[in-house]
């Protein structure tokens, strides 16, 4: 083997625990809420299996054609970003939807108030 | 002393004028109030019709986010004693009693109502009993006092676990995590066991992979909820 397996396993599972422990504190801290960090768990849970356990990267590795099995470890964050991106675009979606649906609400209530209070005023 | 019902509902029109009327039978004192969240069918105007408070959020906020609506409310109105009975028929409000006499003499803060503890005549799907127990266990661990079911939305609570609630409620699945922080601050918590029926109309909300976010969320909850100080002791 001409690259240290051996020093990519430390790196990558040091790499993915650093991760892990920087989304529990932000959760601890309520500024990630838990719903949010499931799948940056889920991803980084994979990683620290492919980074320990290398027989399973290179299974992996060579049912994917890859020739050198650490760029599977690669390919496979890679993929994970792309899902987690693609859930925050859905979340994103979701929300803007509901932030005009709110802003709607409050412009028809605050005419409505005011409405009201015109008609206090030519009633007085 | 004032008394607030909170129905939380999500497109329960068939089921929430029966759930109104038992309890304004049962419990003529108490304020209904129907939480309607995002319902797309009749579920507003047909509670109003039955005689009922309706609040209506915008969109579809999740049981969390309507139950804590519910809670808000009823501390704004300064009531002292709230219940919380699902939209959907399967509380029996003549089982109300149950939960507020615990309450009344000043015994506990929360009360859930229980379908395992009692009578033992529900029985849930397997997959769901092993959830709920696995559950049930980890919270008995953390509250350090025999909790046998986590998932109960039956439930009532004094001033005190209104004012808590009011502030701070978990957002979607909240029933486990209730749970823990009722006993994270300090109040006391009582299961009392009741006679559920089965749902009127429409089945659990939680089935396929829902179940496996339900099971990933509230495990992820708690366990960082561990690593959080234990807040100050309420006034």
């Amino acid at each position: 083997m001409t690259y240290s397996s051996g020093r990519l396993t430390f790196v990558a599972a040091f790499a993915v625990l650093v991760v892990l422990g920087v989304v529990i504190e932000l959760i601890r801290r309520r500024r990630l809420q838990e719903r949010y960090a499931l799948l940056w768990i889920v991803t980084g849970l994979v990683m620290l299996v492919l980074a320990v356990w290398r027989g399973a990267l290179y299974a992996l590795a060579d049912a994917a054609g890859v020739a050198y099995p650490p760029s599977a470890l690669y390919m496979v964050a890679g993929l994970f970003v792309l899902v987690v991106l693609l859930h925050y675009s859905t979340v994103l979606s979701r929300l803007s939807e509901q932030n005009k649906t709110l802003a709607q609400r409050l412009a028809l209530l605050e005419s409505g108030s005011k409405a009201a209070e015109d008609g206090d005023r030519r009633a007085a | 002393m004032r008394k607030a019902a909170i129905v939380p509902a999500f497109n329960e029109a068939r089921s929430i004028a029966g759930v109104v009327a038992e309890l304004q039978a049962s419990h003529p004192e108490f304020e209904i109030v129907v939480v309607d969240d995002g319902s797309t069918d009749e579920t507003a105007a047909v509670a109003r019709r039955a005689g009922a408070e309706v609040v209506t959020l915008p969109f579809n906020l999740g049981i969390g986010g309507a139950v804590q609506t519910g809670i808000e409310w009823a501390r704004r109105r300064g009531c002292d004693l709230a219940v919380q009975v699902d939209g959907d028929g399967q509380h029996d409000p003549r089982e109300i009693e149950k939960l507020l006499q615990p309450i009344l003499a000043g015994q506990a803060d929360v009360t859930v109502g229980t379908r395992f503890a009692g009578d033992g005549t529900y029985r849930a799907p397997l997959a769901r009993r092993v959830g709920i127990g696995v559950f049930a266990r980890i919270v008995s661990l953390i509250v350090r006092q025999r909790v046998t079911d986590t998932t109960s939305g039956f439930r009532a609570m004094n001033a005190r676990a209104i004012e808590l609630f009011a502030d701070e409620y978990p957002f979607d699945y909240p029933e486990v995590e209730a749970t823990v922080l009722i006993f994270r601050h300090r109040l006391r918590l009582a299961e009392v066991p009741v006679v559920m029926r089965h749902r009127e109309q429409g089945r659990s909300s939680i089935t396929g992979l829902r179940s496996l976010y339900y099971m990933g969320k509230v495990s992820l909850a708690l366990f960082v909820g561990l690593l959080r100080p234990r807040p100050a002791l309420a006034k």
